[in-house]
């Protein structure tokens, strides 16, 4: 049943759209396989126990702590981190909407709480203040009191619900 | 107001607007580079820390052989390598010769006290060799509590100092005596501020480099300054301070002070790089963070007021111990001193009697935290303060407004020196009631209160300073000592700004900030001043000691920043803007005062004009047209200190900062009866931080510092047993708020510009850690009717103040021995069943060979003495095993009817002793019952990380001592598969089974 402590496993996921290779021993901590061996030091370590969840990623599209996995596991998954999020420089709805409620300063938690609330929106299209605390409360932030977080996802779920609803009235006028 | 981005009041330029911040998109990116992101020399090393599993104990050997023998290890820095190319740390306080190294030479003094370090390949390496490291203590009685410590018969630290106190300093203003002899009412409160911190999310990171060929360290670390801590590094690593290379990296993730205490690793991996012969670089974890980085100091204060009939205080008294933890680290005992000027809070008394003691306790060294002193001056003064007016049966309110500064009396001197620069504290005081709606807040209460509710209104007044004066900590001497050490004083700020030839313009300010937003305020400052759009301004806040301007008061720490490093770069900008208006000037024959920048744009009204760019560039690329005087090339640093900030008098007046903020703040609090849980109904905080740079900024910062101070009247506290044990040591242990906890004040503000900063703004980033923890405090004690109010009021605390007795046990379930207060310390009884004569079972207890085989996990089993043995063990919890050095002893021999069974060890998991009372009681069949009372107490990782699984592991491993007894005498389970069937289903069901 045991590996040998030190033997190295190859390893193989797509990487925010890129297919990256590495290898690691079977006990290599995810977050420290994507920063130190694959670059992605977006990915931040806070505690090392699940808690603080400023590593979060998305593993296959779920929002998960990269500190709670190892990166054999990983092997043959999807992740996802903060850098797949601006495109082309630009950044997306949501980040911009973290600056403009001034909802990160040190910035240290922000790549994780990002991450948890991109699968949210997925999930909760239309949330209410209670539901996205709840959903933060998987993670700490001492910087900012949670105000400006809460305030930039409620603010990015009405303009995608508002932007959805113009694009299917463009959709019905087109039909008529 | 609260703030959002683009709004506020809008100027000419962009200084005072909410811009969004300049440092976002690379956060918001994942592009920050934070201390452990950036690149290392090629062949860096990595360390891990052996840390002390005891509060106290002599450092007997460290055998590190079978470590260094280990696949990847490269060295290890012991303390004997410490003594050998360090120093001690100077210490603030004169007469207290108490030695403390950046790791421990001779004793320890607190869990989690660095032993020595690993250095290896990985990380993960060196963490293994962790546990090969054999270190042999001997524990020392440990104290705890600040109180005991400072008795004459308490275990002494430091036996060169010969006591605890290590600093005690009296004072008088006025003429207190007189005033409490003629005052109508004393009203007195005893109350004790717990330790806690600000906990940033990353935790210190140290790179260290050795430079052989100069002897000079380079070293890297996230470090928040002040740079006053860099004397004190270089004087440990004993090197002059110029080969101390100490830098900084661009992005920090947080600190709140916390990160000033990384300065002991700072030395540390130095050393450890010089040891290795190589970079060693050293990441730490979040149970070394909590248990040895740095905390809050723990207060005990015992205050009297002196009233009048009608609620004014004439005088005021202070006794007060600080529990600086095991060491007096620099900047300590600051803690006491950084208020010094302030313990009048905002009230005009005139009379003030101080006793400042500072102890020695078994705890990780304290330090700067947010809100720095005065979230402990606070509690004290402003619970007296509700005290006074419960006391003379008064509206609070009313008891605070008449004692207030009035508003003609600025600059005020406050009767310990302050010199408080500006404030309307009435007016202050008047909006926040009428824009937070006090009146309706107190109906809500009597409503409340009216339908059976808990519900009170707490409110403070608090007196926010920030700038520090550099020499606030010499109060901490007598007025002779400091004479011999000459002054110290002031608060120098420093920025440079430099343009390129393409005119772009480079800023760098040596504020080390942790998210602050100094970038984009920096930038806001020069672009107010040149005329230019910040977004082409680039801020650099890296700090480079071998390389860029600085100053003791370099860092990031009590405020500085809006009001004097703010300050620092306006002041640079105007230098560059008159070299600027000159060259423009001689250019167009014209008068250098006609020359006006803005939109990008150098000009004369209705005259030329040419583009920022080429006028910046005539100072490269044609000093030939520079006018006389100007030597072109374009780059300025401006250093700024305040006269204001002077040394202490011989009176020991000082004025310890150079702005001072007010801040009035009141909240509703509901309790609930049965939970004992606070809810937060509303919280009102008024700032008057002089004049707001960029105001979204700025409620960003209240609204931290808010969360950060919930956190502490409600949650968080760092918990230590009787022992010393750490009990804290994840952050499921140490509990934050979290975002259903969190809680939006209303923000209030008016400006009131200090006249003593460049642009009369004042520090505002830590009023709320001063204020909120005792406004709330204040609430409770409203709701409940109570004085005795101690932080954090957890629902437990709270529900012991309301009175609620534990409902009884549910039938069938034997209640909880009551835990031994304060420790990790289990007990229980439990018994087994064995088919054999008490003689056979004592006999066989008493064989080596059976202890052998009884002990789980026994590798081996030496006699060392009569019935004394020395024993390697392996102890495993689920995931978790440690190999423990144990001895093991049987004593207290009665046969066949009694004797006890103790054990200790240490392991790299941390310490364990125990003993377990043995009773033979012979049964009708013939058979032996086996009775067992035992306590186990735990310390350092086990403790610290494993306290909500300790009971039943060690029900667990006890139980497995006692059956493998009885397997080896029958050769089966104790008791057989029935009874242990019955057994279970017993404890499943709750039938008699054992607690």
């Amino acid at each position: 049943m045991h590996a040998p402590a030190e033997r190295r496993s190859e390893i193989e996921l797509e990487l925010n759209g890129e297919t990256r290779h590495g290898s690691a021993e079977p006990r290599t901590q995810l977050c420290d396989f994507l920063r130190h061996d694959l670059g992605a030091t977006g990915v931040h370590v806070g505690c090392e126990h699940g808690v603080c969840g400023a590593c979060t990623v998305l593993v296959d599209g779920v929002a998960s702590r990269s500190c709670l996995m190892l990166a054999v596991q990983a092997d043959g998954r999807r992740v996802d981190t903060v850098e797949s999020l601006a495109r082309d420089d630009v950044m997306n709805d949501l980040q911009q909407a973290f600056s403009r409620h001034h909802a990160l300063q040190c910035g240290f938690c922000t790549s994780g709480i990002l991450m948890s609330c991109v699968e949210y929106l997925e999930r909760v299209p239309e949330p209410d203040e209670a539901g996205v605390r709840d959903m933060l409360s998987g993670h700490l932030c001492r910087c900012t009191g949670y105000t400006g977080i809460v305030r930039a996802v409620l603010e990015v779920a009405g303009q995608r619900r508002a932007g959805e609803s113009q694009q299917q009235a463009l959709e019905n006028r087109n039909d008529v | 107001m609260n703030h959002p981005a683009s709004e506020g009041p809008a100027g000419a330029g962009p200084l005072g607007r909410s811009l969004t911040r300049v440092e976002d998109a690379a956060l918001l990116r994942g592009l920050g580079r934070y201390a452990d992101d950036l690149a290392t020399p090629p062949g860096t090393l990595h360390a891990a820390v052996v840390r002390s599993p005891h509060a106290h104990a002599r450092v007997l050997s460290v055998d590190a052989s079978e470590a260094l023998a280990m696949k990847g290890v490269r060295a290890v820095l012991t303390g004997e390598d410490v003594k050998r190319w360090a120093n001690p740390f100077p210490v603030g306080v004169r007469g207290a010769p108490m030695e403390h190294w950046c790791m421990a030479v001779d004793k320890v003094r607190y869990v989690g006290e660095p032993v020595c370090v690993v250095i290896a390949e990985d990380r993960y390496r060196a963490e293994d060799a962790l546990d090969a490291v054999r270190v042999e203590y001997e524990p020392l009685k440990p104290v705890i509590d600040p109180e005991k410590a400072a008795a004459e018969d308490a275990p002494v630290l430091h036996e060169s100092v010969g006591a605890n106190v290590v600093n005690e300093r009296h004072f008088h203003y006025g003429e207190p005596d007189k005033a409490f002899e003629e005052a109508d009412h004393r009203v007195s409160i005893k109350v004790r501020f717990p330790r806690n911190s600000c906990t940033p999310i990353e935790c210190y990171v140290v790179l260290g480099q050795y430079h052989a060929a100069t002897g000079g360290y380079d070293i890297l670390s996230n470090f928040q300054g002040p740079y006053a801590l860099h004397s004190v590094m270089a004087r440990a690593l004993n090197v002059t301070g110029s080969r101390l290379r100490l830098r900084t990296p661009p992005d920090s993730g947080g600190s709140f002070g916390i990160k000033q205490g990384v300065l002991t690793y700072v030395v540390l991996m130095g050393l450890a790089a010089r040891k290795a012969g190589a970079p060693v670089k050293w990441v730490e974890d979040r149970l070394e963070h909590l248990q040895a980085s740095s905390s809050a100091t723990n207060r005990v204060a015992d205050m009297e007021a002196a009233v009048t009939a009608d609620g004014r205080v004439t005088a005021l008294r202070y006794d007060q111990i600080d529990d600086c933890g095991g060491y007096l680290r620099a900047p300590e005992p600051a803690t006491f001193y950084r208020m010094h000027g302030n313990l009048t809070g905002a009230y005009g008394i005139r009379n003030l009697k101080v006793r400042n003691r500072v102890v020695l306790t078994n705890k990780m060294p304290s330090g700067l935290n947010r809100g720095f002193g005065g979230g402990q001056m606070y509690f004290a003064l402003e619970r007296l303060m509700h005290q006074v007016a419960r006391q003379l049966n008064l509206d609070p309110l009313e008891v605070m407004r008449r004692n207030l500064v009035p508003a003609d009396a600025f600059p005020y001197r406050t009767a310990s020196g302050a010199l408080l620069d500006s404030g309307k504290y009435a007016d202050t005081v008047d909006l926040a009631l009428r824009d937070g709606g006090y009146d309706e807040l107190i109906q809500r209460r009597d409503r409340a209160r009216a339908e059976g509710k808990l519900y009170g209104v707490g409110l403070c007044a608090v007196v926010e300073p920030s700038i520090s004066n550099m020499g606030y900590i010499t109060t901490a001497l007598t007025p002779e000592q400091r004479a011999k050490a000459g002054p110290k004083n002031g608060a120098v700020s420093t920025a440079t700004i430099g343009i390129d030839p393409l005119g772009g313009i480079t800023v760098h300010v040596s504020s080390t900030p942790q998210g602050q937003g100094h970038q984009t305020v920096a930038a806001q400052v020069v672009a107010e001043v040149l005329g230019v759009d910040p977004a082409n301004i680039l801020v650099n806040v890296e700090l480079d000691t071998g390389k860029d301007a600085w100053s003791i008061a370099s860092g990031n720490y009590s405020s500085r920043f809006a009001g004097a490093v703010a300050g620092a770069v306006h002041k640079a900008a105007l230098k560059v803007r008159e070299r600027l208006a000159n060259i423009a000037a001689t250019l167009w024959e014209a008068d250098a005062g006609q020359v006006r920048f803005a939109d990008g744009k150098v000009f004369i009204e209705d005259g030329p004009s040419l583009g920022f760019h080429r006028v910046a560039g005539t100072a490269h690329w044609s000093p030939a047209l520079l006018p006389d005087g100007e030597a072109g090339g374009l780059r300025e640093t401006a250093f700024w200190t305040p006269p204001q900030l002077e040394a202490p008098d011989d009176d020991d007046h000082i004025n310890s900062s150079l702005c001072h903020g007010f801040i009035f703040d009141y909240c509703g609090v509901e309790i609930d009866r049965i939970t004992g849980e606070i809810h937060i109904d509303r919280y009102v905080t008024c700032h008057d931080a002089g004049r707001l740079l960029n105001p979204m900024l700025v409620d960003g910062q209240i609204r931290g510092g808010f969360t950060q101070a919930l956190g502490v009247a409600l949650m968080e506290e760092f918990a230590y047993g009787d022992d010393g044990s750490f009990l804290s040591g994840t952050l499921a242990d140490y509990l934050l708020p979290t975002a259903p906890e969190a809680v939006e004040p209303l923000i209030l503000h008016t400006e009131t510009p200090s006249p003593f900063t460049p642009l009369g703004a004042k520090g505002v980033g830590e009023g709320n850690n001063m204020s909120t923890p005792v406004c709330i405090a204040n609430a409770v004690a409203d709701a409940l009717g109570r004085d005795d109010i101690q932080l954090p009021l957890t629902p437990s605390r709270v529900r012991g103040l309301i009175g609620i007795d534990e409902p009884q046990a549910p039938e069938g379930l034997e209640p909880l021995a009551a835990p031994k207060p304060g420790g990790p310390a289990l007990q229980a009884r439990d018994s087994v069943e064995v088919p054999a004569s008490p003689q056979t079972v004592y006999d066989t207890v008493l064989d080596p060979e059976t202890l052998r085989a009884i002990i789980p996990g026994c590798h081996a089993l030496e006699l060392e003495g009569d019935n004394q043995y020395r024993a390697d063990v392996t102890v495993g919890v689920g995931m978790i095993k440690a190999r423990f050095a144990a001895r093991v002893q049987l004593s207290d021999l009665d046969p066949p009817h009694s004797l006890r069974l103790s054990g200790s060890g240490d392991s790299a998991m941390g310490s364990a002793s125990g003993s377990a009372h043995v009773t033979l009681v012979e049964l009708d069949n013939g058979h032996t019952r086996l009775d067992y009372v035992y306590e186990v107490d735990v310390g350092g990782k086990i403790a610290a990380v494993g306290g909500r699984m300790l009971q039943s592991a060690s029900k667990i491993i006890i139980g497995q001592v006692f059956n493998r007894l009885a397997q080896r005498l029958t050769g089966k389970p104790a008791g057989g598969l029935w009874q242990r069937l019955r057994a279970l289903l017993a404890r499943l069901f709750g039938k008699g089974g054992a607690s």
